[in-house]
C-alpha cells in the first residue's frame, strides 16, 4: 500500500499525469490552482496518504508554492497527513446517527479492532475514526471506507463484524494469489 | 397522495441512464428552453414559479438569477452546491444517486438562462460514488448532444464539470465553496461583493442547491403557474424532506409544501409514526442549524392551529416558539433521547467545522462544546446555562458567515425549551449519567393563546 518512504524520489506515473492534465482542462488557463483538490484526491488514492514530498511534487506540477498545497491539505478532513490502515473505516458520529446507535457501533469497532481512534492495527490493515454527518442520516448508522469510499448503511454489530471479516479474507486471498 | 415533481420516476428501473430517463420525458425542458424560450423568458418563468432556494436560506431563485451582473467580456458561472453536509440532510445525495440526469438537465436549462458557458457541480469529496455517477451521466448527455458545442443545433455551448470537495462542512457556504473551487482553503469571503457581482474567478456567479436546480425542470416543462398551484402561500411547489431519527420509515420524501407536521410524522405515506411505539419528544425540522422544538410546539402553533411544513408556518412564533424549514433535514427524537447530549454533539460539530477566521465563532463554538461536555458528563454548574446563552448571543450576528448563527441557535433553543432537563443534569448529576430525563412535559398540549387571553 505504502509505495514510498519519505526519502524516495517521487515520480508520478504517466497514467496519473494523463489524469492530472485532463483535470486541468476544466478550468480557465491561468486557474490551474483549481485542480488542487481533485489532484490531491488522485494522489491519495495512489499512495494512501499525502506526505510532504508528495505535496511538494504536486506544488511543482501545478506551479504553486509548497505552502499553498500544505495549507489546503491540512484544512480538509479527507486528506491523510500520516498513513492510515489499508482500510480506513469512517463512521458517522453526528447527532442524527447517534439517535439510532452510532456510538455503540464506534465502541464495537474499537473493541473489535483493538485500536484507538486514528491508530492502525498491527497488520496495517485497519484504522477507524469518527467523521461528521455523511448525508445518509436516514440510513444510519453508516460508515464509509477510504480510499474507495464504499458505503455501508444500517449498521449493526453483526454487520460490522461480517464486513471486517470479509475485508480480512479478501486481503488474505489476494496475498495468496500473488504468492 | 401528494404530487411528485422530482421523485416521480425515481423507482423506474434504469432511470439513472440517459436512455430510460429520456424515455420518461427527460430533457424535454432543455429542448423547450433552448429552442422556444429566450434566456429572459426562462428567468421570468422561474421568478413566477415562486421557487425558493432549497439549500437552506430560502431566497427566491428567480430573483437571485436576475441579480446576476452581465458585464461585457467576462464569463458568467453557475455552480451547483452539492456539498450537502448539514446534519440531518441527505436529499441531494439521494437525488444524485438515483436520478442524476434530472440535475444535469436542470443545470443545462439554468446555465442557458444565466448565459454560462462553463458550469460546475461542486460535490462533497466523500461522495466519490456520486461523483462517478455524475461524470458518467454527463458523458452520456454529451454523447447525445445535450452538452458541449452547439447543443441541439441551437448555437448554445456548455461544458459541465464535477468538482470534488475535501471534507469540510463550511464549503457548503457559497463563498467558501467558491474559494474551495479555486483550490484554496474554504474560508468564507466578506460580502459584499456578492457572488452575483464577483464570484468564481472574480466573475459573476450564481450558486444554487441541487434541489433548486432540479426543480427548474418541472417549472419549465409544466409552466410556472402549474408549479405555483402546488404548495401554500409563498411556499410554492414541492420540497424534499430528509426524515431521520426515531421514526418507523426514515428516508427522503417529496411533499407538497403545506402538509401538517403531525401528518408528516404519523401518516404511513411519510414517516409512519414513531419507531418502537415510543412517544415524540422533540424535532429538529430543518437540519442541525435550526432551533429544536419540543413535541407540543412542533405539532401546533400557540394559537392551537396545526403547524404546517412550509417556510412560514415552521417559522411562526419566531425565536420564542418557532423554527425554520432550512434544508428540510427533519430529525425526530423519541422520549429516550437526551437533549443535553445531542446539543453537545451538535456544538462539537460546529466547533470542528468552524473555519477559524472570526474569533467569536472559533472561540465561542469551542467554549460551548466544553461547557456542554461538562454538563453532559456530570460536572456542570447551574451558572453554565446562562453562560451558554451568553456565549451564543455573543456569536450571533458577529461573524463573517452564518455558521456562527448556525452554531448558536441550536444551543440557545435547546436551553430555552428544555431548561429543566439541563438543570436536572446539574442537580442530579450522578443519576443523569445513568439514565435519561425522559419525556417530561414536552408533549403536553399547549395552553391555547385565546383561552389565556380570555382569562
Ligand atoms: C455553514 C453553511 C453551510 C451550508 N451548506 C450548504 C449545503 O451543504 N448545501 C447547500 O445547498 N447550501 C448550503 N448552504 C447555503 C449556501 O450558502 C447557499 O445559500 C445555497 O447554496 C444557495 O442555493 P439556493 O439558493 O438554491 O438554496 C450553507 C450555508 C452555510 C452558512
Ligand atoms: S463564522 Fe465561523 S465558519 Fe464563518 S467565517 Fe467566521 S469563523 Fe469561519
Ligand atoms: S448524522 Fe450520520 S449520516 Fe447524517
Amino acid at each position: 500500500m505504502l509505495k514510498i518512504s519519505e526519502t524516495d524520489e517521487i515520480i508520478f506515473t504517466p497514467e496519473l499525469l494523463v489524469k492530472f492534465n485532463e483535470i486541468l482542462l476544466r478550468y480557465p488557463e491561468d486557474r490551474q490552482k483549481s485542480a488542487l483538490l481533485p489532484i490531491l484526491h488522485l494522489v491519495q488514492a495512489e499512495y494512501g496518504w499525502v506526505s510532504s514530498p508528495l505535496m511538494d511534487k504536486v506544488a511543482d506540477f501545478l506551479q504553486l508554492k509548497p505552502i499553498e498545497v500544505y495549507e489546503v491539505a491540512t484544512f480538509y478532513s479527507m486528506f491523510f497527513l500520516k498513513p492510515p490502515g489499508k482500510y480506513m473505516l469512517e463512521v458517522c458520529r453526528t447527532g442524527p446517527c447517534c439517535l439510532i446507535g452510532a456510538e455503540t457501533i464506534m465502541k464495537h469497532i474499537e473493541e473489535r479492532l483493538n485500536v484507538k481512534e486514528g491508530e492502525v492495527t498491527a497488520d496495517g490493515l485497519f484504522s477507524w475514526r469518527g467523521v461528521e454527518c455523511l448525508a445518509a442520516c436516514g440510513m444510519g448508522p453508516v460508515l464509509q471506507i477510504a480510499p474507495e469510499y464504499t458505503f455501508y448503511e444500517n449498521l449493526t454489530a453483526a454487520s460490522v463484524d461480517e464486513l471486517i471479516d470479509r475485508l480480512r479474507l479478501t486481503t488474505a486471498e489476494k496475498a495468496q494469489i500473488i504468492i | 397522495m401528494g404530487r411528485k415533481l422530482l421523485l416521480e420516476n425515481i423507482n423506474v428501473p434504469g432511470i439513472n441512464t440517459f436512455e430510460v430517463y429520456r424515455k420518461h420525458g427527460g430533457y424535454r425542458a432543455v429542448e423547450k428552453a433552448l429552442k422556444t424560450m429566450s434566456t429572459e423568458d426562462v428567468v421570468e418563468e422561474v421568478k413566477k414559479s415562486g421557487l425558493r432556494g432549497r439549500g437552506g436560506a430560502g431566497f427566491p431563485t428567480g430573483m437571485k438569477w436576475s441579480f446576476l451582473a452581465k458585464p461585457e467580456g467576462k464569463p458568467r458561472y453557475l455552480v451547483c452546491n452539492a456539498d450537502e453536509s448539514e446534519p440531518g440532510t441527505f436529499k441531494d445525495r439521494y437525488l444524485i444517486t438515483h436520478i442524476p440526469h434530472l440535475l444535469i438537465e436542470g443545470m443545462i436549462v439554468a446555465s442557458y438562462a444565466l448565459g454560462a458557458k462553463t458550469s460546475y457541480i461542486y460535490v462533497r469529496g466523500e461522495m466519490m460514488p456520486q461523483i462517478r455517477i455524475l461524470e458518467r451521466a454527463i458523458a452520456e448527455a454529451k454523447a447525445e448532444g445535450f452538452l458541449g458545442k452547439n447543443i441541439l443545433g441551437t448555437g448554445y455551448d456548455l461544458e459541465l464539470y464535477v468538482q470534488p470537495g475535501g471534507g469540510a462542512y463550511i464549503c457548503g457556504e457559497e463563498t467558501a465553496l467558491i474559494e474551495s473551487l479555486e483550490g484554496k482553503r474554504g474560508n468564507p469571503r466578506i460580502k459584499p461583493p456578492f457572488p452575483a457581482i464577483s464570484g468564481l474567478y472574480n466573475c459573476p456567479t450564481v450558486v444554487n442547491n441541487v434541489e433548486s436546480i432540479a426543480a427548474v425542470v418541472p417549472i419549465i416543462n409544466d409552466g410556472a403557474d402549474e408549479y405555483a398551484k402546488l404548495g401554500i402561500g409563498r411556499s410554492t411547489g414541492t420540497k424534499l424532506i430528509s426524515a431521520s431519527g426515531n421514526i418507523k420509515n426514515p428516508g427522503v420524501y417529496e411533499i407538497e409544501l403545506g402538509v401538517p407536521v403531525e401528518e408528516f410524522i404519523y401518516s404511513d405515506e411519510y414517516c409512519g409514526g414513531m419507531a418502537n411505539g415510543k412517544r415524540l419528544k422533540a424535532v429538529v425540522a430543518g437540519g442541525s442549524s435550526v432551533p429544536i422544538l419540543p413535541a407540543n410546539l412542533i405539532l401546533k402553533l400557540t394559537t392551537g392551529e396545526n403547524r404546517l411544513m412550509s417556510y412560514e408556518s415552521l417559522a411562526e412564533g419566531a425565536f420564542a416558539s418557532g423554527t425554520m424549514l432550512g434544508s428540510g433535514g427533519f430529525v425526530v427524537f423519541d422520549e429516550d433521547q437526551c437533549i443535553v447530549r445531542n446539543t453537545w454533539n451538535f456544538a462539537r460539530f460546529y466547533h470542528h467545522e468552524s473555519c477559524g477566521q472570526c474569533s467569536p465563532c472559533r472561540e465561542g463554538t469551542g467554549w460551548m462544546e466544553k461547557v456542554l461536555h461538562r454538563l453532559e458528563y456530570g460536572h456542570g454548574k447551574l451558572s453554565d446555562l446562562d453562560l451558554l446563552v451568553d456565549v451564543a448571543k455573543k456569536i450571533e450576528g458577529n461573524t463573517i458567515c452564518p455558521l456562527g448563527d448556525a452554531a448558536a441557535w441550536p444551543v440557545a433553543s435547546a436551553i430555552r425549551h428544555f431548561r429543566d432537563e439541563f438543570e436536572w443534569h446539574v442537580s442530579h448529576a450522578e443519576e443523569a449519567m445513568g439514565r435519561n430525563y425522559g419525556l417530561a412535559h414536552y408533549a403536553d398540549p399547549l395552553p391555547k393563546a385565546e383561552t389565556v387571553a380570555a382569562n
